[in-house]
């Protein structure tokens, strides 16, 4: 179970490298929304307000997020897929594509955050307490994605029922993030900011949890 | 369903109604008459949640042995469900019209209620872009699971972390206000009860039409070969 799983994140790795022009996509995608955020609110001229800008930050990480999960299981070749379903159990395909997507989401967050410093502002005042927000919010994203992924491969209007089913299951995901976001940058104490990241850990054991159980039902076909 | 619940709901019912527009309430700062809204709009959230409930457990049953039965009551237990959620927000609005001035005001209640009617919305969506019976069911039963476990901490935990003008806010939302007062109690309570029935009997009619609607077309099909 562990060799299969270690093999297949290896082999999802090495895909994506291997696909250069999907990484570059992903990345212009991310790179065009931050400079769109940024002309549409002409921020030579002005500034934004700090609630502006974790609102923004979080949209923008929202979708980027969403188009790159999409594709773990909807971009899938029919026949590839039954090969690696005839070798591997569900169980190890899902935990796979989790920890890969995690991965994902986390690089995507960090170019986002990076990107938004160049263009935007970077009002963030406690460091740590952010990027652990944005890992353990990557967790949570690639878990309820990579199942959500899964579900809306087998329809025909695979990429408006992706954004459709997803985007109420990441609201609660979000709300608690843009809380931490509120407190950092408020130049809070970490202690302050506790209760969320515990709640969002707890999210994250159910929605990843589910994730794993109900996987193999949706496998089945 | 028993013929005896569906008495005792239509009972409860004309008490509920009588009862709450007649009865006596406690002379509240703002809230005054609207009060009454307590008899009317919290039976849905009531009704709706234990319809979903409902629903999600035979989406579960569907999972471990799958027949077009539990099938059908999981989609119709969350048909009636939304319905209750949407009356839910309605009477909610007209309340909220009254005491806070706007029909729609923001509220984290708010908003949590109005994104678990998103989600369902959601599944009906899923369930209207499959094609194949079979994979639409066991989809859609695995959304269903999902999305359940995943509004659990929009409306059970996030409304109990923020401030919020809804009453009862702070700790058990929609409860603690009127704990003092036996009155109310003695409404709200066979209210919630008549209402959660009436779900029940709605989507067991519905399930039985469905049942009938199936066999027909299944008849149609064979007398067609």
């Amino acid at each position: 179970m562990l060799q299969s799983i270690k093999i297949l994140f290896i082999k999802e790795f090495k895909l994506e490298l291997r696909r250069k022009s999907v990484i570059s996509g992903l990345g212009l995608y991310l790179l065009s929304l931050i400079f769109i955020c940024y002309l549409t609110f002409s921020l030579r001229q002005s500034s934004i307000s700090e609630a502006t800008w974790s609102a923004l930050f979080w949209l923008v990480i929202l979708f980027s997020v969403i188009n790159s999960v999409a594709k773990s299981f909807i971009g899938e070749n029919k026949g590839i897929s039954i090969y690696y379903y005839s070798i591997a159990s569900p169980q190890a395909i899902i935990v796979s594509k989790i920890l890969y997507n995690t991965v994902l989401c986390f690089v995507l967050s960090l170019a986002g955050y990076l990107l938004f410093e160049l263009f935007i502002d970077n009002p963030i005042q406690d460091q740590t307490i952010f990027l652990t927000t944005l890992f353990l919010t990557s967790i949570g994203f690639a878990s309820s994605l990579s199942l959500i992924s899964g579900i809306s491969s087998k329809a025909n209007n695979s990429n408006i029922l992706m954004a459709v089913l997803s985007f109420p299951l990441l609201i609660s995901i979000l709300l608690m993030a843009i809380r931490i976001t509120k407190n950092v940058l408020d130049g809070l104490d970490p202690s302050v900011s506790y209760d969320e990241l515990f709640n969002l850990v707890a999210i994250n054991c159910i929605l990843s949890g589910l994730a794993y159980l109900l996987f193999p039902y949706i496998w089945r076909s | 369903m028993k013929t005896w619940l569906k008495v005792v709901a239509v009972i409860l019912l004309f008490y509920v109604h009588l009862a709450g527009m007649l009865g006596d309430v406690p002379r509240l700062h703002i809230l005054n008459e609207t009060i009454r809204a307590l008899y009317f709009h919290v039976p849905m959230w009531f009704g709706m949640c234990a319809l979903f409930l409902v629903s999600v457990y035979h989406s579960v049953i569907y999972l471990r042995n799958p027949t077009v039965d539990t099938d059908r009551k999981a989609v119709e237990y969350a048909n009636v469900g939304l319905v209750f959620g949407i009356l839910g927000m309605l009477t909610g609005m007209l309340w909220a019209n009254y005491a806070w001035g706007s029909p729609w005001h923001g509220d984290p209640k708010q908003n949590g209620a109005a994104i678990a009617l998103l989600v369902y919305m959601a599944y009906f969506v899923l369930r209207g872009s499959l094609e194949n019976q079979e994979q639409k069911a066991r989809l859609s039963a695995v959304y269903n699971i999902f999305a359940f476990a995943a509004m659990i901490p929009l409306i059970f935990i996030i409304p109990r972390m923020t401030s919020s003008m809804h009453p009862g806010s702070g700790g058990n939302p929609g409860f603690n206000m009127y704990d003092l007062d036996n009155r109310m109690r003695l409404i709200f309570y066979p209210a919630v009860i008549a209402w959660i029935l009436v779900g029940v009997w709605i989507a067991s009619q519905r399930i039985r039409y469905r049942k009938i609607q199936d066999q027909l077309s299944d008849l149609e099909y064979e007398k067609s070969i």
